[in-house]
């Protein structure tokens, strides 16, 4: 990977410091960018595809949304989604879409960790690891 | 009502909320929940969870055409995001602890004010006046683009910025929403930004900062799948829609309307919420 490559050979660049901050700060935005709209590419097919299988095998049920019972537990933990994905249950296909969705900004802030390593920036890679952990706090449901 | 037809209604809702939310810059996320809650009955805490879903998908999916223009600075993103995403796993808690009735009325007050601030006329309050020595330190002055070349900018009340991103943070969490109108009142106001810079950087930030609630809300059964999937899918085709349709749109009376309409959904939020009824 480029990336890494880069960073074992700090000393061959001829740009100025701020210059070549810049500018990997740009190219770095550009892979990030493609790398989000894939992440929503990738979790709205599976949303889609699970979607139409549940409204072909449940698609006359009458849902009752009015009073709030919450989802059963399997819908809301990581592992508990990818049991019900293997099951071929379509609301468990769903809800790896809306995972996916929701992995993709924190994929985001990992990414950035190695761009600001690659920077030798390291107060903004402590700023990054703050952020991924509130992230990865939540992530686990507030119960490291 | 059964699913397939629930589903039809919530995904053309969604889909002209995402439409008038990219048209007008307001984001569509912030009528989600009064149109699930009140127009269709939902529970306000599965309306939530599927609003939160609906603003990642918007601020993940327009990112990739905002970071090509070079405007977003993410220095100021990274660093404003402990305070959205701290004040976001806060909110989240704040909703499993507030009665329903009191999180409408928040609601409806947050929806008023955004359509008061859609309203006004965006200004610019950059400057070159030296940086706070706070942003120094933390290297935020940068440059954008601009008809004359690069344009330098500095930054101003970090701290300010940062309380006030956390008061966005709790309200993201706790209302599912991107939050916008208080995000402009840190980034261009406090921090002085210029509005291009402020604009991209917080729809950079908005994604993060859902995630940070979307978490424990999955984890407490606030995300159905049933709900988040049509609003998930209408939201995203609207909003792409809506980036495209942008130049031949009259987007200045669209923006009046939906003030307006956010501005009657906020009364009866507020109404709805007093009397007990959500």
């Amino acid at each position: 990977m480029k990336l890494f490559s880069q960073l074992n050979t700090p000393n061959t660049r001829k740009i100025s410091a701020s210059e070549s901050s810049k500018w990997t700060d740009q190219r770095v935005e550009v892979i990030i960018g493609n790398l989000l709209r894939l992440g929503v590419i990738i979790a709205a097919a599976v949303a889609f595809l699970g979607g139409i299988f549940f409204l072909f095998t449940h698609g006359v049920e009458r849902p009752d949304y009015r009073f709030f019972n919450g989802e059963p537990s399997p819908l809301r933990s990581i592992g508990g989604v990818i049991s019900e994905v293997f099951s071929l249950h379509s609301k468990g296909v769903i809800q790896l879409g809306l995972l996916l969705l929701i992995l993709t900004p924190i994929a985001r802030v990992a990414f950035s960790i190695f761009a600001f390593l690659e920077e030798k920036d390291h107060l903004y890679v402590v700023v990054t690891l703050i952020v991924l952990m509130f992230l990865l706090f939540s992530l686990s449901g507030g119960k490291l | 009502m059964n699913y397939l037809e629930l589903t039809a209604i919530i995904g053309g809702g969604a889909f002209i909320a995402g439409l008038l939310g990219a048209l007008t810059g307001l984001g569509g996320g912030v009528v989600i929940v009064p149109l699930l809650a009140l127009a269709l009955g939902v529970d306000i805490r599965y309306a939530i969870g599927a609003s939160l879903i609906a603003v990642i998908a918007t601020s993940s999916g327009a990112a990739a055409a905002y970071v090509k223009e070079g405007y977003s600075n993410i220095r100021i993103g990274m660093f404003l995001e402990i305070a959205t995403t701290l004040g976001a796993l806060g909110g989240a808690f704040l909703a499993g602890i507030l009665s329903t009735k009191i999180i409408a009325v928040i609601f409806g007050i947050v929806l008023i004010y955004s359509s008061y601030l859609s309203s006004k006329p965006k200004e610019n309050h950059s400057d070159n006046i030296q940086s706070d020595p706070l942003a120094v330190r933390l290297r935020m002055s940068s440059s954008y683009p601009t008809s004359n070349g690069m344009k330098e900018y500095t930054v101003h009340n970090v701290g300010t910025g940062f309380g006030l991103m956390g008061l966005a943070g709790v309200l993201s969490g706790l209302l599912g929403i991107g939050s916008g109108a208080v995000k402009v009142l840190a980034m261009d106001h406090a921090m002085r930004l210029p509005f291009k810079v402020s604009t991209t950087t917080s729809n950079f930030m908005i994604g993060v900062t859902a995630a940070a609630s979307a978490g424990v809300y999955l984890n407490r059964g606030y995300i159905d799948p049933g709900l988040a999937m049509p609003v998930m899918l209408g939201v995203l085709a609207g909003s792409l829609f809506g980036a495209r349709v942008l130049m031949i749109a009259r987007v200045k009376a669209l923006r009046i309307v939906f003030g307006i309409v956010i501005l009657a959904m906020g009364i009866e939020m507020i109404y709805n919420g007093l009397a007990g009824k959500i």
